[in-house]
């Protein structure tokens, strides 16, 4: 089928080597696969190398750790497992020849390959939404960068992106990047969020009262200007329903604008194949093994959806390897009486989609507002969870016993004050 | 003087009110554990945090190296701090754990390896 190009074997191929991956990767192995781990940086670790604040790994590895130290456990695992793995190696196409027939092409520095596998493990993260999808506009000056650019050049690169900066969105990633250059000593004029409330966790949010950057809620970044680099940026207050209000714009002073408007799960090479997409979280619909609708396609980390935290992306690609070795040792995971898993009240995105009922699960949810002293719900099983705090930025993890699972025809999951 | 904030100390996020009179802490509410009530009194008293940067290195696959402090630092020491770490110059291998420097008694670890 692809005659000019050398053909390798597999078990299962995990593309990406961010912390889902590596996990996936280090899961199979365990459980006796060949696998072959791809991703098309130089090094592994996903993005997680260039998140160099701690914050990561407290529920995986027991210990607080920066994204590097999380990465690097992983890899040595990786490496004392003998897992084997490319780097430069970037996956162009999957082809579905039949369930248990897959070939991933990808190119490398060697040249182009095939992978014969029986499984594939999807674990590519997410991409940044820029500048044009906010609606910004202006000239086109330098000095506009998402997050990511700026972290990837700043702590990979120890290149400083500009002096005075203005950020826009007050998520995490947001919030992270307005302290990493207040520390570097540039001048951070503003953080403007969108929403009424901080999209960020609180011990993150306190960021912004360590080094006094003002927070614009309910605001939005119109426009930018400048002859060849960003000089201002035009800011303008939203109503309720997120309408500009006329009149209430004003202009910041700016060299650089950083663009932190959230991620999107990364799924082109998964919809090029017919996977169905959950318009809500962005990612694959999947079932409790987090396989998608094209049998012996698995997927983890925010390739599925945007996770908040690496724990749990970790804990997905192991899910999904263990779905993997299922899948090739039965030939497939097997119809059964999947329960549907439906959102409620308050509840904006969850995943996985069906429940098999025999397994434990986890489900992962996000809310669509913050609310306080509330109870999770599912009232087809009489399910109740207390919670004193939801906040979209917060993601929800909730456990399902089998035998929960199994007494339901669907669940219905919401979220309402008590 | 009223001080109000966000407790960080685990995912609830507590909105606690420390009152300080005179320089001393003479009381604070809002806060549901004990580690929320001494974690507020220290924010007021002597926050802390752990710092990190990127420290430039010699002979790496990457030209620089993260690093961070081992423990965490009077708030007001950072300034101090970066212009400390901003003055440093690593040469590769490092290892991701290694001890590269130390400041004020306080060590400075390499979170990534070069
Ligand atoms: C600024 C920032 C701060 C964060 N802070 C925290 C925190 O404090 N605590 C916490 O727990 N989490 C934090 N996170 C979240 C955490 O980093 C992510 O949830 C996690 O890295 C996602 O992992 P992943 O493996 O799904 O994706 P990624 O880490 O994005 O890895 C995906 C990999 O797939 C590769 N890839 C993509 N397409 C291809 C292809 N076609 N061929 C080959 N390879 C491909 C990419 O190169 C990449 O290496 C933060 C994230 C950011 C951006």
């Amino acid at each position: 089928m692809f005659p000019r190009i050398p053909m390798l074997n597999y078990d299962v191929v995990v593309i990406g080597g961010g912390p889902a991956g590596m996990a996936a990767a280090v899961r199979a192995k365990e459980l006796g696969l060949k696998v072959l781990l791809l991703d098309e940086n130089d090094h592994l670790g996903g993005i997680l190398p260039q998140c160099i604040h701690p914050g990561f790994g407290l529920h995986y590895f027991r210990e607080e750790l920066t994204g590097p130290e999380f990465a690097a456990r992983l890899a040595r695992k990786m490496v004392e497992l003998g897992v084997e793995y490319k780097t430069a190696a970037r996956v162009l196409e999957i082809k579905n020849y039949s369930d248990l027939e897959k070939v991933v092409v990808f190119t490398s520095p060697s040249g182009a390959y095939g992978v014969w596998a029986r499984a594939v493990i999807y674990a590519a993260g997410a991409r940044e939404r820029h500048a044009f999808e906010i609606g910004i506009v202006g000239d086109r000056v330098s000095g506009v960068y998402t997050a990511g650019e700026a972290q990837t050049l700043m702590d990979i690169y120890g290149i400083m992106p500009g002096r005075e900066v203005v950020i826009v969105g007050s998520g995490d990633v947001g919030l992270i990047m307005a302290r990493r250059f207040a520390l570097e000593g540039a001048k951070v004029k503003a953080v403007i969020e969108l929403m009424p409330y901080p999209g960020g966790l609180a011990r993150n949010v306190i960021i912004l009262r360590d080094f006094d950057i003002p927070l614009y809620l309910s605001h939005k970044v119109v426009e930018v200007r400048g002859r060849g680099r960003v000089e201002r940026v035009k800011v303008v207050k939203v109503d309720e329903n997120l309408n500009e209000i006329p009149g209430s714009e004003f202009w910041i002073e700016a060299d650089t604008l950083i663009i932190s408007a959230g991620l999107v799960p990364n799924v082109k090479k998964l919809t090029a194949i017919g996977v169905e997409i959950d318009p809500s979280t962005g990612g694959p619909v999947v079932n409790d093994r987090l396989e998608t609708s094209v049998p012996g396609i698995f997927v983890a980390g925010n390739a599925l959806l945007i996770n908040d935290l690496v724990d749990y992306v970790a804990e997905q690609g192991e899910l999904a390897a263990e779905g993997a070795r299922e899948f090739i040792e039965n030939g497939g995971i097997g119809s059964r009486k999947w329960v549907k898993v439906e959102k409620g009240e308050n509840v904006r995105l969850l995943a996985p989609h069906y429940l098999s009922g025999d397994r434990d699960v986890y489900l992962y949810l996000r809310v669509a507002r913050p609310m306080e002293d509330v109870e999770l719900r599912i009232p087809e099983i009489g399910k109740k969870m207390k919670l004193p705090v939801v906040k979209p930025a917060e993601m929800l993890r909730v456990k399902l016993k089998a035998e929960e699972i199994r007494k339901a025809e669907k669940l219905t999951v919401e979220v309402v004050r008590v | 003087m009223i001080y109000r904030f966000t407790c960080i100390v685990c995912p609830l996020g507590c909105a606690v009110e420390v009152k300080v009179e005179d320089g001393r802490v003479v009381g604070v509410t809002g806060h549901t554990c004990p580690r929320g009530e001494e974690w507020a009194v220290q924010e007021v008293t002597n926050p802390k945090r752990v710092v990190m940067s990127v420290v430039p290195v010699e002979g790496g696959a990457l030209p620089t190296v993260s690093v961070k402090t081992a423990e965490p630092v009077p708030k007001e020491k950072i300034p101090e701090l970066m212009r400390f770490l901003a003055k440093l110059k690593l040469r590769a291998p490092v290892e991701v754990g290694e001890v590269v420097a130390e400041w004020n008694g306080i060590k400075i670890v390499a979170t990534r390896g070069a």
